[in-house]
């Protein structure tokens, strides 16, 4: 239960960090919540671990004047969820995020290392994929965006090739009055859902329906979205996003939760 | 590794290995032993402490990345020549403990629970989802909500 033996850095800038991360079998270490139970229980072995803690240039929430809102990497999930920013402009990153962990590891955990990590059962990459947000990966070799669907591939896997850093993400404007809800079952509170749905809704301008546990990575319920769009109601867009489930119990379940998510967002 | 940090208002420097956790840097070789490591994996919240007055898991930090820091342990809580602090008279007053295992884990989440929402009327339901992250084994939770809610300020509005 302790990690096995590496080598540890704590570059002072960006630059640095990129190239620590370049020289292979490197791991970069944000909040931790999750890379260091990984290597407590020695699933992971990395031959160097890059700190990103003290690069205060990758933390930060910025209300950029196309209207997007661009976080920082290295923000605090405590700091995204106590944003008056975030929460009047994008309320749904703050309903996924009361539901991530508890207060302990929220205070360290991160945007970036959550979205990087690709937990499958993680709320905020769902809410970002919701959210049409878009993924601004760094190495060495220079900038790429990426958007959702590219970043998040599979159960753990994101978009990034060794040397590559997510250095934030960067979520549009939704319309005005766009209503948003997150809802998730769960065994306990801050435990990690078995279920969930994200759910915007602007009528006749807006519809997005992300689901959890639908898959190995967050996924869009598409016809559902359009029935949304189109004014069905609620059962009849709840059983379309159930029916892009394939599990009998998770079918059941995410179809409950969109009713619920969807009676949140348009009464 | 040389790191210096201050812990419960003391500064303390040793050595440290990149892979020594922050847990086995406080009991090991701070000698400060009320901080208790359960799981090791960041699912029991026993080993919680305040880092620069904020709740975080001991054991899901490195001991290096706490140079400079400022630590707070359950042994601060207590007063001069001992004397509890209110929330740890309440623990014991309300039987929030058996094994005590878990109740350093407790105390420091509560204690900044209290602080960051003094002022403001705390409900049996919040202080049940705010230490959802501190796991007991043997007591259930009814003691140690019942206990901090006894402390809350201002006091638990009757329903």
């Amino acid at each position: 239960m302790k990690p096995a033996p590496f080598r540890y850095a704590a570059p002072d800038s960006l630059a640095a960090a990129l190239d620590l991360l370049a020289g292979g079998n490197a791991r970069p270490l944000a909040g931790g919540q999750s890379l260091i139970p990984m290597l407590n229980l020695r699933l992971v072995r990395p031959g160097l671990l890059v700190d990103l803690n003290p690069l205060e240039e990758l933390a930060g929430i910025e209300l950029r004047e196309d209207g997007a809102l661009c976080i920082g990497a290295m923000t605090r999930q405590a700091h995204l969820l106590a944003s008056a920013v975030a929460a009047a402009g994008w309320p749904l990153l703050c309903q996924a995020l009361s539901n991530v962990g508890h207060a302990a590891t929220r205070n360290r955990g991160t945007v970036g290392g959550s979205a990087a990590h690709a937990d499958p059962a993680a709320q905020l990459p769902v809410a970002l994929t919701a959210l049409d947000a878009r993924f601004h990966v760094r190495s060495i070799a220079g900038e790429r965006m990426l958007p959702a669907a590219d970043f998040f591939r599979g159960r753990g896997v994101a978009g990034l090739a060794p040397g590559d850093l997510l250095v934030a993400v960067e979520v549009p404007p939704t319309p005005r009055g766009t209503a948003a809800a997150f809802v998730e079952h769960a065994k306990t509170h801050g435990g990690f859902p078995t279920a969930g749905v994200a759910v915007l809704h602007a009528p006749a301008r807006h519809s997005a329906i992300a689901l959890l546990g639908a898959g190995p990575a967050p996924v869009r319920a598409t016809a559902a979205e359009h029935a949304l769009s189109g004014g069905a109601s609620v059962d009849e867009v709840a059983s379309l996003a159930a029916a892009v489930v394939g599990d009998d119990h998770r079918r059941a379940v995410i179809g409950a939760l969109a009713r619920r998510a969807l009676e949140g967002v348009t009464t | 590794m040389r790191i210096s940090v201050t812990i419960n208002g003391t500064s303390f420097s040793d050595e440290v290995e990149p892979r020594t956790l922050l847990s086995d840097f406080i009991r090991h070789q701070a000698g400060l032993t009320g901080t208790h490591v359960g799981c090791e994996h960041g699912a029991c919240g026993a080993c919680t402490i305040q880092l620069d007055g904020q709740p975080v898991r001991s054991c899901l930090m490195l001991a290096v990345q706490a140079s400079g820091r400022s630590l707070r342990t359950v042994e601060d809580l207590a007063g001069p020549n001992g004397r509890l602090s209110a929330l740890q008279q309440a623990f014991t007053d309300h039987h929030a403990l058996q094994c005590g295992f878990c109740t350093a884990g407790f105390l420091m989440s509560a204690d900044a629970l209290l602080r960051d929402r003094a002022g403001t009327h705390l409900t049996e339901a919040e202080v049940r989802r705010e230490l959802a992250g501190n796991l007991c084994r043997c007591t259930g939770y009814e003691g140690i909500v019942a206990a901090v809610l006894s402390v809350a300020d201002p006091p638990l509005a009757a329903e």
